[in-house]
């Protein structure tokens, strides 16, 4: 089937991974970027004005959960994968907590399937380090890295014992670009845990959770990475300390990586006041110090990316009492305007270093090759155009299926507008073209 | 007064006061022989009990039926509470009954809340797992006033398990408002870190605050879940922070003696203490139909509405 | 704004009342029962004078009719709540309630049903320093100080030494279009002047 030409006109450019930061047009043929100059004429190519947009590389979520196989009430690949393109994202990565667990190639290829057939994102599954998810035998890493997955994680949960940690570091050294993406949380302090630990818990009556239980946790890992020479990711960072040992690793050379949520730069614990379960998420929302700490990290790069964590949960049980509700919030349509309204317009972050924590970095990160950029000739046109003045309020409908987002009722500035995924439109004039 | 009763920080000092004096005239109405008023008449109060509490639950729906109001008990073990029906489901059934005002007791912080965002009608906090429990703290600011005169400036100490006691939060939210000392004593895993910030003083070493005190508020101590994670055991808890004989010795005369309930005897108080008359077990339960009546008539009393008041009507 | 009562005329007035109470009314099974927040002074000098001229002491209650009220949940905030003390039985009693104004009457049926709830009296009688008109409901005052015609918006105001530091009576002429002052007669709607 042909692929559709487009000449993406007089947009501004900004391109981490190439260095670009200036107004051109982008032609996109056969599903690569052709040519990017000034002045372009493509005469077969359907002509995009992009006067006043953004174009950059299509943005990477390395942490969503996309619930299918299991629980497709809360969403789906399609929904999800849809719910991604419209957020400007042309690739994600799911997490394992599935049901099945992926575990195993065949879960790996019914996700892939999936997405395949939904043609609205790239998806690379990542899968589970131990055996579902149980933290006690290792799954078969050899086999999901012959059906191509390079990220493993138990998240949901911690790998429990520094000895299977250790075991699954150095049985992953055997195979190439692989990393292990652990979700920090120290079971034994964290149980029953609403929200952080602090004033506002014992405030509101909610059992809390300290920032040790992360911190502790990092802290074990990053010596089992230096131990084995391991390549290590940690999920979702939510405290300052945290932040400092991450950043400490990565001055002693070892081979350490960090994500951290939109709603954790955004949000801290005094927001819980109202028992809204929209902000409740594990790892939970921290202190003033902790979110400023976050911020910081991921300016300096010690934080290389930008994850959503996008965790939808039916309405059903998130309308419940705030310790029934389930920990999460959506997060795929939100992430990139809430990073812009959050943190670029207020001069926290450039818009060049959020739009590689968003993209280039997350891409190089899983070992998506065709993502991230750079932009420029022969490369797969994967882009997101965005409008970074267009002023937005969130609430429901929702393109995922869920709608439990923690930035409900927030007002918001940037929109995505086009998303191509592959060299084609999946997103047109801010609508899913499928 | 605000639209909901969920906190000890939705109403102000003035606030508090005006519930107290108003308690004093319900107070005079549960002497008369017709104990009624038609003041709440035709309005609906509903118990939703989600614990069982058959004591908090028989004070309110005393208070509401003495103010003519209808009463309908939602308690749990018997109707659609504990068949698994969600809260949300369950406000809007009442909703649609029509409830003027719910009472709602839960295991769950923050329900109220909730309950709060899905009905019209008045909220009143019956007690909402760890989190608070202003009506129980409100009938101990009465007690404590009718007593000993006034709460400015009173000594009070609260004794025992401060982490997961919900009347610990009101009473010290409540009595700091009123301008009263508060120092909060109990084993140092039953405190919550960052108490101090709430405006009281922590203390370990009961022995040290009893002798300066005109208020000694114990909390029951759970037994149960309790015993290996904060503390040993039953036994030194009660060596260390149990009111027995001789530590009530201590006291100065006239100091009040108080308790929630339901009682460990043997834990927090011993059997012959509770029985003194210093201790206004008793008169917290007396107390507490007059200020839940308050309370119904204070918030359902009005129209709700904020802006100019209208005076006094017609003579 | 302008005077009606000077602290004489209040004073003649009770001293008339009493004597009034007195050749009327049987002194024995009398009580005075003056309704909160300024009745039950006046109902204080009407035992005094009534002491005064008989050289009996007629026993004095002060009741609280806000829960009686008909217009509970009507206006912004739950009206005030006073004190109600009756120490004594009103059964068999010929009760004269006491009040400074009568106006629409709706504060003595309330007054009256608070009553029944309390005992059951004989008879009831009411006495008032000012009666202004304008009654809503069928009830007529058996004792009065001074009738003083009024208008429906204006306001009369009796002032109590008690309370107010003087006696006195004072009308403050309403003007048309300001709002009335009462709580709507019928929820949801507001009172044409």
């Amino acid at each position: 089937m042909a692929r559709p030409e487009l000449l993406l006109r007089g947009a501004h450019v900004v391109d981490p991974a190439g260095g670009r930061d200036e107004i051109a047009d982008v032609h996109v043929r056969d599903g690569v970027v052709a040519d990017v100059g000034h002045g372009l004429d493509a005469a077969s190519a359907e002509i995009v004005e992009c006067d006043g947009l953004v174009l950059a590389p299509g943005l990477v979520d390395m942490h969503t959960h996309l619930r299918e196989p299991g629980f497709e009430h809360k969403e789906t690949v399609e929904t999800g994968t849809r719910a991604a393109a419209v957020g400007g994202y042309t690739a994600v990565a799911p997490m394992a907590n599935t049901d099945p667990v992926a575990d195993d190639a065949s879960v790996i290829a019914g996700v892939r399937a999936a997405a395949a057939r939904a043609r609205l994102a790239d998806v690379f599954p990542v899968g589970a380090i131990t055996k579902g998810l149980e933290g006690e035998v290792l799954a078969e890493i050899g086999e999901m890295v012959d059906a191509g997955v390079r990220v493993f994680s138990d998240d949901g949960r911690c790998v429990p014992t520094a000895r299977t940690f250790r075991n699954a570091l150095t049985y992953a050294l055997a195979f190439d670009d692989v990393v292990l993406a652990e979700h920090c949380e120290d079971a034994s302090l964290s149980t029953g845990q609403q929200m952080h630990e602090g004033f506002s818990s014992s405030f509101l009556g909610l059992a809390g959770q300290p920032a040790a239980a992360e911190d502790a946790i990092v802290f074990r890992d990053i010596e089992m990475a230096r131990l084995t020479g391991g390549r290590l990711h940690i999920c979702h960072l939510s405290s300052a300390r945290s932040v400092e040992l991450v950043r400490r690793a990565k001055a002693d050379g070892l081979r350490v990586s960090a994500e951290v949520t939109p709603h954790h730069l955004v949000f801290t614990d005094e927001d819980l006041r109202t028992y809204d379960t929209n902000l409740k998420v594990n790892p939970p929302l921290r202190s003033a110090e902790d979110r400023k700490a976050l911020r910081r990290g991921l300016a300096d790069g010690t934080i290389d990316a930008v994850a959503t964590d996008h965790a939808p949960h039916a309405v059903e049980e998130k309308e419940s009492e705030f310790d029934r509700a389930p920990h999460g919030t959506i997060g795929l349509e939100t992430a990139l305007a809430v990073v812009l309204t959050e943190l670029v317009e207020p001069g926290h972050l450039t818009l060049s270093r959020a739009l590689e924590a968003l993209s280039s970095a997350p891409a190089r990160l899983i070992g998506a090759r065709e993502h991230g950029g750079p932009i420029e000739g022969g490369r797969p046109a994967n882009l997101v155009l965005f409008d970074p003045e267009q002023r937005w309020t969130v609430e429901p409908p929702f393109i995922s299926k869920s709608r439990n987002s923690a930035f409900t009722g927030r007002a918001l500035q940037g929109r995505v507008r086009h998303t191509v995924l592959q060299g084609e439109l999946t997103v047109s004039d801010g609508k899913a073209t499928r | 007064m605000n639209e909901h009763l969920l906190s000890m920080h939705d109403v102000t000092a003035e606030d508090v006061v005006r519930i107290l004096d108003t308690a004093e005239s319900f107070r005079e109405v549960g002497t008369r022989v017709i104990k009624k008023v038609p003041a709440l008449r035709g309005r609906t109060v509903v118990n939703l009990f989600y614990e069982n509490s058959t004591r908090t639950r028989i004070s309110f729906e005393l208070a509401a039926k003495r103010l003519s109001a209808d009463v309908i008990n939602f308690a749990s073990g018997g109707s659609s509470v504990s068949k698994g029906e969600s809260l949300k489901d369950t406000a809007l059934t009442l909703q649609a009954m029509g409830a003027d005002a719910i009472v709602i007791r839960h295991s769950s912080s923050g329900a109220p809340y909730q309950l709060a965002k899905w009905v019209r009608g008045h909220v009143l906090n019956a007690g909402d797992g760890t989190h608070e429990h202003p009506t129980q703290a409100l009938l101990d600011l009465y007690t404590m006033r009718e007593r000993l005169g006034r709460i400015e400036g009173l000594r009070v100490a609260i004794v025992g398990d401060v982490l997961h006691s919900r009347v610990a939060r009101s009473l010290s939210f409540g009595l700091v408002k009123m301008g009263a000392d508060v120092t909060l004593v109990g084993p140092a895993t039953l405190i919550p870190p960052d108490a101090r910030a709430w405006g009281v003083e922590v203390s370990h070493d009961v022995d040290e605050v009893l002798p300066k005190l005109d208020v000694c508020y114990l909390l029951r101590v759970q037994t149960e879940r309790q015993r290996l994670e904060y503390f040993p055991s039953v036994r030194e808890y009660a060596r260390l922070f149990g009111l027995n004989r001789s530590r009530v010795d201590v006291l100065p005369e006239g100091t009040l003696i108080m308790h929630p309930g339901p009682m460990n005897r043997g834990v927090e108080i011993d059997s012959d203490v509770a029985d003194l008359p210093q201790s206004v077990i008793e008169d917290q339960v007396t107390n507490g139909i007059a200020v839940r009546m308050a309370l119904l008539y204070l918030l359902l009393g009005g129209r709700g509405e904020s802006g100019e008041e209208v005076p006094d009507g017609s003579s | 704004m302008s005077r009606i009562l000077g602290p004489d005329d209040v004073r003649r007035a009770l001293a008339r009342i009493a004597h009034e109470i007195v050749e009327r009314e049987r002194i024995d099974g009398l009580v005075l029962v003056g309704i909160a927040d300024r009745g039950d002074h006046l109902a204080v000098r009407l035992s005094r004078e009534i002491s005064k001229i008989e050289g009996v002491e007629v026993p004095v209650g002060v009741l609280d009719i806000t829960f009686y009220r008909d217009d509970i949940g009507l206006t912004a905030e739950a009206p005030e709540v006073h004190e109600t003390r009756i120490p004594f039985d009103i059964t068999g009693r010929t009760v004269v309630l006491v009040d400074d104004v009568l106006y629409t009457g709706r504060t003595i049926r309330a007054a009256m049903d608070a009553l029944m709830d309390l005992g059951r009296p004989r008879r009831i009688r009411l006495a008032v320093l000012v009666d202004r008109g304008h009654r809503e409901l069928p009830i007529r005052a058996d004792f009065v100080g001074k009738n003083v015609p009024t208008q429906l918006d204006d306001d009369v105001r009796v002032m109590i030494k008690e309370v107010d530091g003087e006696d006195g009576a004072v009308v403050q002429e309403g003007s048309p279009g300001r709002p009335l002052k009462k709580a709507p007669a019928v929820a949801g709607q507001e009172e044409s002047a």
